[in-house]
């Protein structure tokens, strides 16, 4: 079968639809599917909810969708880069569902994994747990976490072969693993896409059997602080 | 004198031991990587990274190498990355031995609150709520009072909670807290901080 797309309007061509679910992959900026959230705009989508770690800046990332009012819903860990978001966000006309980090990270990964739900230690005693189903095991407390089954995934990663075996690159890797495999399909955007048998079988990092459609293009990686030290310091 | 930023971030690190794997919060936590010496420590990063080195010289900055925070930083030869799943997994897992965290607030029962002002700006609790729910040992490491010079070591906290009964370790200008059953014990005072000048400063009961 085909993985093979020729940009990002037709990779997502079919796949979307108001009111959709769509995990993203990313961290703050680092690793965001930014060709096809851009095309995702293009297509001007509506009330999509979004579950991804963050709301990216007010011109880049998920930013680009907020700008033009496509989002009704967010579940995230952290938004606070994104002035537009917050905006919408106390005049009521975007949802907001915070989630610990990490909890988000394994919602996906467990739906990915068709594990409807987990329970976690994670945000008990706080208002996060709220109304969430309690139980004890070897005496402590844990909390009901439900899996993430999205309409869609999309991912950025490094390179790819045209089975769609994904390889990513340094902290880029971040939520693009599990937010790859809780979509029902799953969408890749890549760097660059290799010959079959080019990348090492033993390092792959996700393999194709998650990733249904496949498009390379160029990125323009925006940095979010960008952090240095002199040369004298060292 | 009370301990400044860097005191208060080296006397952090004093908790630190060989060998150990660690995660530090934004601020003065930040710091305490300056003051591990030649202790063998790992730092983690929770956006997917073991073994996290220092800001990058000015033009080798990698768009794909950044820290928790979203600051440009370098890799170790130690280094080792993984997706957010499997970073907290090892956080939930209890393999990370401590995480030093900055607060808003902490109290007698070592409940924390450092995520949430009601009726401020509210941003996200990010990963805070698993690394105190998930690591061997949490330090907390702050101011003592605020800037009206309230008590930032209560009875009970008064903003929402990050954890619940979480806090082992205070670490603040005027000296060292530990959470015991019943309050916080007074483990060492900074230099030229008397025991009268600490109770004045804490709210929260401390016992013997």
């Amino acid at each position: 079968m085909k993985k093979v797309y020729a940009n990002a309007a037709e990779a997502l061509d079919g796949l979307l639809h108001d009111g959709m679910f769509i995990a993203a992959g990313g961290f703050g900026l680092c690793g965001i599917p930014e060709l096809l959230l851009d095309a995702i705009k293009d297509a001007g989508t509506q009330d999509l909810t979004f579950a991804s770690n963050n709301a990216g800046v007010d011109d880049f990332g998920i930013g680009i969708l907020l700008q033009t009012k496509q989002v009704k819903k967010m579940i995230s860990s952290y938004v606070g880069e994104n002035a537009e978001f917050m905006r919408q966000y106390l005049s009521g006309e975007l949802e907001l569902e915070f989630n610990p980090q990490g909890t988000l990270a394994e919602r996906m990964r467990a739906g990915g994994a068709g594990i409807p739900g987990f329970y976690t230690k994670t945000g008990v005693g706080t208002v996060i747990a709220d109304g969430k189903e309690h139980k004890d095991f070897n005496g402590e407390t844990y909390v009901l976490e439900e899996g993430i089954f999205a309409d869609l995934a999309i991912v950025k990663a490094w390179k790819a072969d045209d089975t769609g075996n994904l390889v990513f690159r340094k902290t880029a890797r971040n939520f693009n693993v599990p937010a790859a495999t809780c979509g029902k399909i799953c969408v890749a955007e890549v760097e660059e896409i290799v010959p079959r048998g080019s990348l090492d079988p033993d390092s792959i990092h996700l393999p194709g059997i998650y990733v249904n459609r496949i498009v390379q293009g160029s990125h323009e990686k925006r940095i979010e602080q960008r952090t240095t030290r002199k040369k004298e310091d060292a | 004198m009370p301990w400044d930023r860097n005191q208060m971030a080296a006397r952090a690190a004093d908790e630190l031991e060989d060998g150990m794997y660690v995660n530090l919060g934004i601020g003065i936590p930040t710091l305490v990587a300056n003051y591990v010496g030649d202790k063998d420590i790992t730092l983690q990063s929770e956006n997917g990274m073991l073994g996290m080195g220092p800001f990058p010289f000015e033009g080798d900055e990698d768009p794909d190498l950044i820290n928790a925070g979203k600051q440009t930083i370098t890799e170790l030869s130690r280094t080792a990355y993984f997706d957010s799943a499997t970073s907290f997994a090892m956080i939930r897992g209890g393999k990370i031995a401590a995480a030093i965290l900055g607060a808003m607030e902490v109290d007698e029962k070592g409940d924390l609150a450092n995520w949430m002002i009601p009726g401020k700006l509210v941003k996200g609790m990010g990963g805070a709520m698993d690394l105190v729910a998930g690591v061997g040992r949490v330090i907390v490491v702050m101011d003592h009072t605020n800037k009206h010079g309230d008590s930032k070591v209560l009875t009970e906290c008064t903003l929402p909670l990050t954890g619940k009964g979480v806090v082992d370790r205070i670490i603040t200008n005027l000296g060292v807290l530990d959470v015991v059953e019943g309050g916080l014990k007074i483990v060492e005072l900074a230099d030229g901080v008397s025991e009268d000048e600490m109770r004045a400063a804490t709210e929260a009961k401390i016992v013997n």
